[in-house]
């Protein structure tokens, strides 16, 4: 935050730009009349040195929560790019004379998202992984005319509400199937990759047995964890979403998260939401404006792919600048630590594990500590199972006293 | 640009009778009104429609376009030659641009379509 200092002047401004009557909306019965109690003003080195001080009772501790929000290296040239006011002031680039680098800034989102999903087409985004993929059901039933969703239990429970209220919304159905049992009535399967478990799922073969059935494969995936996957384009997928915020996004209790939407090019005129294209201007120069645009709702009213047509730019942006900077060696380096060092605890850990599949980041424990994610929140069943996340940022010494003292 | 051999729906489709087998399309007139078409979406072989259900959709630059299907029948063939070159609907719409073939259920339905000298009035 800023300091902002101010003259006894501005304060007499201030004030006399304000209405006499301004609390006369808050009963006087409930207002009170009492003087707050503040220190006196300080200047700005006293400030610092007093919110120094404060912030020294901060316990700064490890976590090894992950489930979807992932605590992973931003390097800062994310910040110093995406804090240009050319970028985070950028309003929606309807006007492509006037937002040139806005819209190069999300073409390019979109190409690095196809490359990195082994996809045709990637939307500007949406605004998170559970909505994406909410939209993908949306779009596999629009392609099929059919109107049941297949999903494994091993999808983020979150993102299956919110795949339940879009499909109660369209009158469509959710079938919630361990064994993926899908038949002519089913408009596609949905997997997530790796699963809510952290368990990497076998999908050889999958996507030939969802084809036969002319239903569409959709795969939630880590962006993350394609450093080292084999990018889901690759196995089959029509459509690819994921939860971006892994990529140059800090977790910011929360959000803003950021939806990857992608799908191969057959269901290019179905895509929900922005799309940005390179076309050339008058004096043939390469530009770039949103096009697409018939799929929209400002243009195709209720028959409109989706009524979706804000995405997260910033957030995408900064993805763009991760991705730029790490590169694919970068990647699959931040990939390989994950992996390693999760790995490295999995093992000290062995005897509590609940699954014995291969894993990415985040594996599953059995103990009565609060450590990690509380799984029975989700899965009653699984009573002090934990959901375990370590990144390339968690430390051996935290591994090692993790280990020891659980 | 009214052929007088065909027959023509209020929707702008115009219809070629074969037997029991229609060739469906749009007219000049309604490729006129679009602009430069440069998509259209037809659809898959089998496909059942009653007279006025929506059978595919063209897209221009700046607007999309329901095609309806004039007659009730089962789609026989589609012309695949318009998914990569959507520009012959404006180049030659009752030639190379024709989008489907029906076969009809009901015959008697071509008598609810226009003549082509009523189609001129409905377009003029």
């Amino acid at each position: 935050m800023s300091y902002v200092p101010n003259t006894p002047d501005d304060k007499k401004r201030l004030s006399r730009s304000l209405p006499a009557d301004l609390f006369a909306d808050i009963p006087a019965k409930i207002r009170s009349n009492k003087e707050i109690k503040l220190p006196p003003p300080l200047s700005e080195p006293e400030l610092l040195e007093e919110l120094c001080a404060q912030s020294e009772k901060n316990i700064i501790s490890t976590n090894f929560l992950g489930a979807g929000s992932y605590n992973h290296f931003v390097p800062s040239v994310v910040k110093h790019i995406v804090s240009r006011s050319e970028f985070y002031t950028a309003y929606t680039p309807y006007q492509a004379e006037m937002s040139q680098g806005i819209l190069q800034a999300i073409y390019e989102y979109q190409t690095m998202i196809c490359e990195l999903t082994g996809m045709e087409a990637a939307n500007a985004s949406m605004y998170d992984g559970a909505t994406a993929m909410a939209e993908a059901a949306r779009l596999a039933c629009r392609a099929t005319g059919r109107k049941e969703i297949v999903v494994s239990p091993a999808v983020h429970p979150e993102y299956r509400k919110t795949l339940k209220t879009y499909a109660n919304g369209g009158g469509l159905t959710v079938r919630v199937d361990e064994k993926r049992a899908i038949s002519n009535e089913t408009a596609c399967l949905i997997l997530q990759q790796p699963n809510f478990f952290g368990c990497i799922e076998e999908v050889a073969g999958l996507a030939d047995k969802v084809h036969a059935n002319r239903s569409l494969f959709i795969v939630s995936a880590d962006p993350i964890s394609l450093g080292l996957l084999k990018a889901p384009g690759d196995y089959g997928a029509d459509i690819v979403v994921g939860e971006g915020q892994s990529l140059g996004n800090p977790q910011s209790f929360g959000g803003p998260a950021l939806g990857i939407f992608a799908v191969s090019k057959k269901y290019l005129r179905q895509i929900p939401g922005r799309v940005v294209g390179q076309t050339t201007d008058a004096d043939g120069k390469r530009g770039f404006c949103l096009t697409l645009q018939t799929r929209e709702q400002h243009i195709r009213r209720e028959k409109a792919a989706s009524n979706i047509c804000s995405n997260e730019a910033l957030v995408a942006l900064a993805a763009t600048v991760y991705l730029s900077v790490m590169g694919r060696q970068g990647l699959r380096k931040v990939a390989e630590l994950c992996l390693q060092k999760a790995n490295y605890l999995k093992k000290k850990l062995k005897d509590r594990l609940v699954f014995s599949c291969p894993s990415f980041k985040e594996f599953v424990i059995k103990t009565d500590r609060p450590v990690g994610l509380d799984l029975s929140q989700f899965y009653p069943e699984m009573k002090n199972y934990r959901l375990i996340c370590v990144t390339e940022l968690t430390k051996k010494q935290d591994l090692d006293y993790f280990s020891s003292s659980i | 640009m009214i052929p007088k051999e065909l027959k023509y729906s209020q929707d702008h489709e115009w219809v070629k009778v074969d037997g029991k087998v229609v060739t469906i399309g749009i007219t000049h007139h309604a490729q006129d009104q679009l602009g430069d078409i440069v998509y259209v979406e037809l659809p898959q072989i089998g496909e059942e429609y009653n007279a006025h259900d929506e059978f595919g959709v063209v897209e221009s630059v700046k607007s999309v376009s329901s095609l309806f299907c004039p007659v009730s029948g089962k789609v026989v063939e589609a012309n695949g030659e318009l998914a990569n070159s959507a520009q012959l609907v404006n180049e030659d719409p009752y030639g190379k641009a024709w989008m489907i073939k029906v076969e009809m259920v009901d015959p008697s339905e071509l008598d609810n379509l226009l003549s082509a000298e009523d189609y001129k009035k409905l377009v003029s």
